[in-house]
């Protein structure tokens, strides 16, 4: 048999369980996505919070905890491999639960994985604006949560849009480690797949094309979303400031000359 | 000047001093203002205007000294800092319009979030204000698309939206075209006349001698001479407000 007849063949046998894999892996990446970019987006409202020596000492002292908290946070998940992260955390957090919940452990550790990184990357979309636009926003009297949340993490959001957009790839292909807990995504289709003929290399080349179509097709989403958020480049003026009465002639003739 | 006797006193401060590290940039301001009043602070660039004007909106931190706003202190707690932020509004020397927002939302959103205010409502005073600086033709556009003269203009109505008892002004004109400086100088000029408190620092020596009631010049930290543009301007105590103002006057 050539590569395109096992490539057929291994197609009609294993299609519902390659799909399956499909749509648990974009299952994962977006709820890894969504879920982390939420946490990022929290640590970067927490870690912003102005602290002022004349603030009462409970309120210093919790916001320190949190910041210490977030740090290690941050660090321990950077710094280890997501597939080590799922099986320390399946085995050893999740290992009494049955293995229905398979799925729902590994949501849990591509968000948190993920949250890890995002957090940074809004701090980084947070620092590009300019500080004056905070300062805007406490001069007419706003707090800190309306200020991020109205001002600033619009602005940041849009110039970090690329690098989330990265992330959700990303976690598109990083997925396939968490078939290492067994959660039945496209690489572990893949190895069924491969293992029932022993024929890895057309499995692999049907997993790639899998994956290639699930990225390339989320990154044209994304950058349809970034042109969408750039908005409109036209506005218009309403009435006329140099010539009054152009506008009122204009308003009779609409209103169908009654008088 | 005989009309402010009876005037309410809405800032009291004492003692004010702001150090960044080891630099001293204000020693021991004590400086008032009364309700209604117009008071220009002039001075060299790096004389603690700005800084000054910064700390009374606590967007700077004092390093010691109070500030009373109607005899209460800012920082003590007993004024939550929002609600007197919306009392006392500001105008930047960059604007600080809200990038991501149209010129109606720039001055429609404090109203709402701060103000409770709703959208109808808002949307309303905040027509009402940009028609009365002349931007109301650009209620759909992005501050991007306005020129610096607009920004400013907006940027005053947006202030003016929360109703501020006071209007602190950091060198509104500095970053402005000099066609431009015209546009925002006819505004701040009309406003002076509503009995609006406003603290105005500016470069812009004819405004302060024509608009204000008193001029107060800064050197060095300290506010050197306060009295009426009169005096100050034809015939200054200070010898360094003297030596500044024909630096600046070119005479």
């Amino acid at each position: 048999m050539t590569f395109w007849d096992w490539v057929v063949r291994l197609l009609q046998e294993y299609w519902p369980t390659f799909l399956w894999g499909a749509g648990t892996t974009l299952l994962m990446a977006v709820v890894g996505t969504i879920i982390g970019f939420l946490i990022g987006l929290l640590v970067a409202i927490v870690r912003t919070i102005p602290v002022s020596k004349s603030d009462p000492l409970l309120k210093r002292g919790v916001l320190k905890v949190l910041r210490g908290i977030f740090m290690v946070y941050i660090e321990v998940f950077r710094s280890t491999p997501m597939m080590v992260q799922a099986m320390v955390i399946y085995y050893g957090v999740f290992a009494s639960l049955s293995s229905d919940y398979v799925l729902w452990v590994g949501m849990f550790v591509i968000s948190i994985n993920t949250g890890a990184y995002m957090s940074e990357i809004v701090r980084g979309g947070v620092i590009s604006i300019d500080p004056g636009q905070t300062e805007g926003a406490q001069s007419i009297g706003m707090t800190h949560w309306q200020t991020m949340v109205h001002v600033v993490l619009p602005q940041a959001i849009r110039n970090i849009l690329p690098s989330v957009g990265n992330e959700f790839v990303v976690n598109i292909k990083d997925s396939s480690v968490l078939s290492v807990i067994t959660v039945s995504e496209v690489f572990f289709a893949m190895r069924m797949a491969a293992g029932a003929y022993v024929r890895f290399f057309e499995a692999s080349v049907i997993a790639c094309v899998i994956y290639f179509v699930m990225t390339f097709t989320v990154t044209r989403i994304l950058r349809y979303i970034e042109r969408r958020m750039d908005g409109p480049e036209n506005y218009v003026i309403h009435g006329s400031q140099t010539v009054p009465a152009a506008e009122l002639t204009v308003r009779q003739d609409l209103e169908g000359g009654e008088k | 000047m005989a009309e402010t006797t009876a005037r309410e006193r809405v800032f009291d401060i004492h003692h004010l001093e702001k150090k960044f590290g080891e630099n001293t940039v204000l020693r021991d301001i004590n400086f008032t203002a009364d309700k209604g009043e117009v008071v220009c602070i002039i001075g060299a660039s790096g004389s603690g205007k700005s800084t000054l004007l910064r700390c009374i909106n606590l967007l700077t931190e004092p390093t010691s000294g109070e500030i009373l706003y109607h005899g209460r202190n800012i920082q003590d707690g007993s004024v939550p800092l929002s609600k007197y932020r919306a009392k006392v509004g500001m105008v930047f020397q960059q604007f600080n319009l809200f990038n991501n927002m149209t010129v109606l939302q720039n001055c429609v959103i404090g109203q709402m979030k701060v103000l409770k205010k709703n959208r109808a409502d808002a949307e309303k005073s905040a027509k009402d204000f940009l028609e009365r600086v002349g931007m109301l033709q650009y209620q759909e556009a992005k501050p991007k698309q306005l020129s610096g003269g607009q920004k400013q203009r907006v940027a005053i109505a947006r202030a003016l939206a929360m109703e501020p008892e006071v209007l602190l002004f950091d060198e509104p004109t500095s970053a402005l075209d000099p066609e431009m400086v015209g546009e925002v100088l006819r505004v701040m000029r009309g406003l002076a006349t509503t009995g609006l408190t406003m603290l105005v620092v500016t470069h812009e020596m004819a405004f302060a001698r024509d608009v204000s009631h008193r001029v107060c010049f800064m050197e060095n930290g300290v506010i050197a001479e306060d009295d009426t543009p009169e005096v100050i301007f034809t015939n200054p105590k200070n010898e360094r407000t003297r030596a500044f103002l024909s630096r600046v006057l070119g005479n």
